[in-house]
């Protein structure tokens, strides 16, 4: 499905402007848009025009947008962006654990929104098919077949819970993970809280990995919310 | 009684009088002679006018006694529900205060003034309850009996034979709006009372008809008549003044009443206020202590207190002098306070002590100059049922044995000197050994000495030798003067040391208040304060203290607890809220509530009370004299003036904030709207540029002006996270601290410039080992943004941006070092502040680094700025790492 031609995109955002621009711009690369203005109706939209994503304003009038993105969870797969505005870090953590595949932060740029649209499509259709076993990613090559991570020409070695961690962020490359989310999924649900492990072991990973940990090119860190792998 | 005599301040305060009179409830008092003449009967009359003229009238407490006419006259008056209190096994019917300071009656009706309320209530006393009736606006009609006069009381008793008990303060009645007198002529109220009209207490028939005799009934009917003319000559004079009628204001008069521990101290102190109340003047009760009144047993000198408190209780300033001679203190006193006229007492020493020693009365006369000396007769008063109390004299077993041992020593020395020296000089060295007992011990022990000197002398060195026999006659002249000797110098040491101690105890509590003083004059800061105040209290006063001050809610709560923790219970809390409100001690050893564990003084200030202070003392008798209570009151007096000047001090500074607060926001707002407009200017016109077709605009052209409206967008939202960040460091904001390692601010920070470090070399030096630093990642990422945005700003393009980070003892520090053209000197440590701009007028709002600076210092750390050698300027901040990160579990490989 990698991305549904013509695809059919709800906004749920209660701002004309955001909707104006969007209008525009989304349509610009040939999306449907379906504006919603509160959060019933986006729901109502949702479950009348099957969409084949769902943007969704964090700051509706009626409805809390994340419960907006768990009442959709309860019965939908579809791709869900949350747009946020800057700062409200953990309204974004919550929102991506109810269920949201990604967000961009107000003020962003279209090219920014549709990127993450295009990857939250990859990660939708993927899952309906084997993984493929080798990613790669600038000079990045994980090959989880035979598990072993190359660096350019330079073969890494890493501990299992260091390859458990990049193997997670290659399943979902390009989507943000929340740091609680890395920490069930490497470490076990014990573990969900305690950040520091995911951090201490991401920097170790930065360090292999990176040409400048300070400034990293393919594990980006999202402040306040979790990590991202970079998938082109 | 003084108002009279003040000079034209008192118009000022006859003003301010009115002012409280006009919120304060009126009473009116129905005064009478004896019971039965009918004053509740009148009060109730006068009740049912003002109900028929539409006034809320409520019966407090009214006795009827059963009288089918008065009782009838109640009808129709809401009556207030008696409160019951259990006393003794029997429940009795006691008024309710609260009952009715909740009712808030316009007109309360309260017979009976002088009882005397059953343990556990508020007062001890109903007038004090009418008092505080008066002063919740409640006007009050009330009943007393002219016997129960305070300032009558002795006079009564004179007349009629029986002593009343409870009494009320004269000054009640003062107080009283109006005060009519219920009169019956005596035959009358004895045919009522042989009607059986009259009401008769569980007494003995033949008391009441001793009570009702004749003479007594005409008396009584006379002091209440002469009582009602003196008040009605002095609303006479008060409305005189009040008009300024040509008064020729009379002479001050004062009036001293010297108080002994005679049994009639007390009956003199009343004498003595009716003089200075016929006089107008005010008047001082005074009593001297001489090295005498120091061996005084305690039922004296309890008399003597008690006599001081009645004085005071009755008006009167009351002082303690001391010295050698009392006619002279009391006469030094007089001249000094310009005493016009000295109360005394008749002599009652036997007539050849008089003639031998003098008697005060004649020293007094004799120097008295243009002073008058009343000297009064009075009969005993009754016997002070009051508990007397005093610090008991140590008899230390031990001087004796110093006696002893120096008559011992005095006998060695002599006996070395026997073979030289005459018998004369031999005397001189027992009576040296004499003399130095005395000095060191009391009197016992010196007796002691001085007999056994004698005998040793006589024994050892007087012939015959080793015995007690005398063959010269002469010598029994030496041993009665040595005797003499050592008895009189004993005497003058111990009295001497007893007026030291007093002096010295005077002095040392005069020092504590004066050492107080200065140092709450210095000291800043209301806790400050009081802990200064808490500790000079303790070295006075033994026992615990606390003060209280009233929080934001307005409710008491205890400060400067640190150096007098102190629980207190609900109901120590209710009393010191009452003292509070009422601006008058409370609790134990005062009429209000004295059932309380505590004594509760209000602070008074110039502005009114501004607390509590409260204390459990360790002797709960101490209170019982004037004195202790005075010294305290000048205490708490001296810290309610520091706790308001503190108070007004916070108010001063809060208003400086609030000026310097205003400013700052003024600047902001001017800063703001000018960084605002810039980039809206740009927006604005860009999109106007191409939106207007009449402009031909080619495709590079357009690109060049959305870049520029991008741009500016960017640096608005900047301007916009700077000024939100501002508000929010302001307003106190929280950081929450989490264990990062630094690049991962770092690299999100160097994330977002994106486009505008093109050209720039950016080197980042972080070493790998370096430890993770508590700290809140957005707001980390903000402070290196806005360095690097810094650096950006002020340094030329393409110049270099380095960043580093590395240890910094227990912390981290990060360094963001430039080339640009550095600061200037002198202003490195200002560019951190608000508004900030440096030399050259750059774009931006001036609040990037003071950003920095807000949420550097909000996690602990430091921030400075300082010029690189080799040109530019380094930027470097601190974090401090208090303790190690939490411990992974070793599940790694």
């Amino acid at each position: 499905m990698a991305e549904p031609a013509a695809a059919r995109v709800l906004l749920i955002d209660d701002e004309p402007p955001i909707r104006r621009l969007l209008r525009t711009a989304l349509a610009a690369h040939g999306y449907t848009l379906i504006e919603s203005s509160t959060g019933e109706d986006g729901l109502q939209q949702a479950a009348t025009r099957l969409p084949d994503l769902v943007i969704v304003d964090l700051g509706l009038p009626d409805l809390d947008g994340v419960q907006v993105i768990r009442r959709l969870r309860e019965w939908s797969t579809t791709p869900i962006i949350v747009l946020s505005a800057r700062g409200q870090e953990r309204d974004k953590v919550e929102a991506l654990e109810a269920g949201a595949d990604d967000y961009v932060s107000k003020p962003f740029g279209v090219g920014e929104l549709v990127a993450r649209m295009r990857v939250a499509w990859r990660h939708a259709a993927r899952g309906l098919r084997d993984d493929e076993p080798v990613f790669v990613v600038g000079a990045l090559k994980v090959d989880q077949s035979h598990r072993r991570v190359f660096v350019g020409e330079r073969e890494v070695h890493l501990t299992p819970i260091e390859y458990r961690l990049l193997t997670t962020l290659v399943r979902h490359a390009g989507k943000v993970l929340t740091h609680d989310q890395l920490l069930k999924d490497v470490w076990g649900p014990p573990y969900v809280g305690q950040s520091h492990y995911a951090r201490v072991y991401m920097a170790q990973l930065r360090r292999k990995l990176e040409q400048d940990p300070a400034r990293p090119r393919y594990l980006l860190t999202e402040p306040g919310v979790g990590y991202r792998l970079v998938d082109e | 009684m003084d108002e009279r005599r003040r000079d034209p301040e008192a118009l000022l305060a006859l003003a301010r009088e009115e002012e409280a009179r006009k919120h304060r409830g009126k009473l009116k008092v129905f005064f009478g002679s004896a019971p039965g003449v009918g004053k509740t009967y009148a009060m109730l009359e006068a009740a049912r006018e003002q109900k028929t003229a539409g006034v809320d009238v409520v019966a407090g407490i009214v006795e009827t006694h059963g009288r089918a006419e008065t009782e009838a006259l109640l009808d129709g008056i809401a009556i207030l529900p008696r409160r019951d209190v259990e006393y003794r096994g029997t429940v009795l019917k006691e008024f309710d205060l609260d009952g009715a300071l909740a009712r808030r009656p316009a007109l309360i009706l309260v017979d009976e003034l002088a009882h005397t309320n059953a343990p556990g209530g508020r007062h001890p006393k109903r007038w004090r309850d009418v008092l505080e009736l008066l002063d919740a606006g409640i006007d009050v009609y009330a009943t007393v009996n002219v016997q129960h006069l305070e300032s009558l009381n002795d006079l009564v008793a004179q007349v009629t034979g029986i002593k009343v008990r409870e009494t009320v303060p004269d000054s009640v009645l003062e107080q009283a709006e109006e005060v009519e007198l219920i009169d019956l002529p005596a035959e009358d109220l004895r045919q009522r009372l042989k009607e059986g009209k009259v009401y008769v207490a569980e007494q003995a028939a033949e008391a009441v008809r001793n009570f009702f005799r004749e003479g007594n009934l005409i008396a009584l009917r006379e002091l209440a008549l002469r009582h009602t003319a003196e008040r009605v000559d002095a609303q006479m004079q008060r409305y005189r003044r009040e008009h300024a009628i040509g008064v020729t204001w009379p002479v001050t008069e004062r009036v001293m009443v010297c108080v002994s521990p005679s049994p009639f101290a007390e009956a003199l102190v009343r004498a003595g206020r009716r003089i200075a109340t016929r006089l107008g003047a005010s008047w001082v009760a005074a009593w001297v202590e001489t090295p005498a009144s120091a061996r005084l047993p305690e039922t004296a000198r309890a008399r003597v207190m008690d006599a001081l408190r009645l004085a005071e209780s009755l008006g009167a300033e009351t002082v303690t002098l001391s010295g050698p001679k009392m006619s002279d203190e009391i006469l030094a006193y007089a001249r000094e306070r310009n005493v016009s006229q000295i109360v005394i007492g008749k002599p009652a020493r036997p007539l050849w002590k008089r003639l031998l020693f003098g008697s005060i009365v004649d020293a007094l006369v004799r120097g008295s100059g243009e002073i008058d000396i009343h000297v009064i007769s009075v009969e005993p008063a009754a016997p002070s049922t009051k508990r007397p109390r005093f610090r008991p004299r140590p008899t230390d077993p031990a001087a004796y044995g110093l006696a002893v041992g120096a008559v011992v020593v005095a006998t060695g020395v002599a006996w070395a000197m026997f073979p030289r020296f005459e018998l004369s000089n031999i005397v001189m060295v027992y009576l040296l050994s004499v003399v130095a007992v005395a000095v060191r011990t009391g009197r016992g022990p010196a007796a002691v000495a001085s007999i056994l000197s004698v005998a040793a002398f006589d024994f050892v060195f007087v012939p015959p030798y080793w015995t007690f026999a005398v063959s010269d006659s002469q010598y029994l002249v030496t041993f009665a003067v040595m005797l003499v000797v050592a008895l009189v110098v004993s005497g003058l040491t111990v009295s001497i040391r007893a007026q030291a101690e007093a002096a010295r105890e005077r002095e040392r509590r005069t020092s504590a208040l004066y050492a107080m003083s200065k140092e709450l004059a210095s000291t800043r800061g209301i806790d400050a304060l009081l802990e200064v105040a808490v500790r000079h209290l303790l070295d006075v006063f033994q026992g615990r203290l606390v003060i209280l001050l009233p929080g934001a809610d307005g409710r008491l709560e205890p400060r400067a607890e640190r150096l007098a923790p102190f629980h207190l219970d609900p109901n120590d809390l209710a009393v010191s809220q009452w003292a509070y409100d009422h601006r008058q001690p409370a609790g134990v050893g005062t009429d209000n509530l004295p059932g309380a564990q505590m004594l509760f003084v209000p602070l008074v200030a110039s502005r009114g009370v501004v607390g509590v202070l409260g204390m459990r003392l360790a002797d709960p008798d101490l209170f019982e004299t004037p004195d202790q209570r005075h010294l305290l009151e000048a205490f708490a007096n001296q810290i309610a003036l520091a706790v308001e000047r503190g108070l007004l001090a916070e108010e001063a500074q809060s208003a400086l904030v609030g000026i310097e607060s205003e400013r700052l926001r003024n600047t902001l707002l001017s800063s703001v709207s000018h960084d605002l407009r810039t980039p809206l200017a740009a927006i604005t016109g860009g999109t106007s540029a191409l939106l207007d077709h009449t402009t031909p605009l080619d495709e590079p052209a357009r690109r060049e002006l959305l870049l520029t409206m991008r741009e500016e967008a960017d640096r608005l939202n900047r301007l916009v996270q700077n000024l939100l960040e501002m508000t929010r460091l302001e307003a106190g904001m929280q950081v929450r601290k989490e264990w990062h390692p630094l690049e991962e601010p770092i690299g999100a920070a160097l994330a977002h410039f994106g486009a505008r470090l093109k050209g720039r070399p950016v080197t980042t030096t972080i070493p790998p080992d370096l430890p993770l630093v508590p700290l809140d990642p957005i707001l980390i990422e903000r402070v290196v943004a806005n360095l690097v945005d810094n650096a950006l700003k002020y340094t030329p393009a393409g110049s270099p941006i380095e960043i580093s980070a590395g240890r910094d003892g227990d912390g981290v520090v990060v360094e963001v070092a430039d080339r640009g053209p550095g600061l200037p000197s002198g202003d490195e440590g200002k560019v951190f502040d608000k508004f900030y701009r440096g030399i050259r007028s750059v774009t931006g709002s001036g609040l990037g680094l003071a950003i920095c600076r807000g949420l550097v210092e909000a996690h602990g750390g430091r921030i400075d700025a300082v010029n690189r050698p080799g040109g530019g300027a380094t930027f470097r901040f601190t974090l401090p790492v208090k303790e190690s990160p939490p411990a992974l579990d070793p599940v790694d490989g």
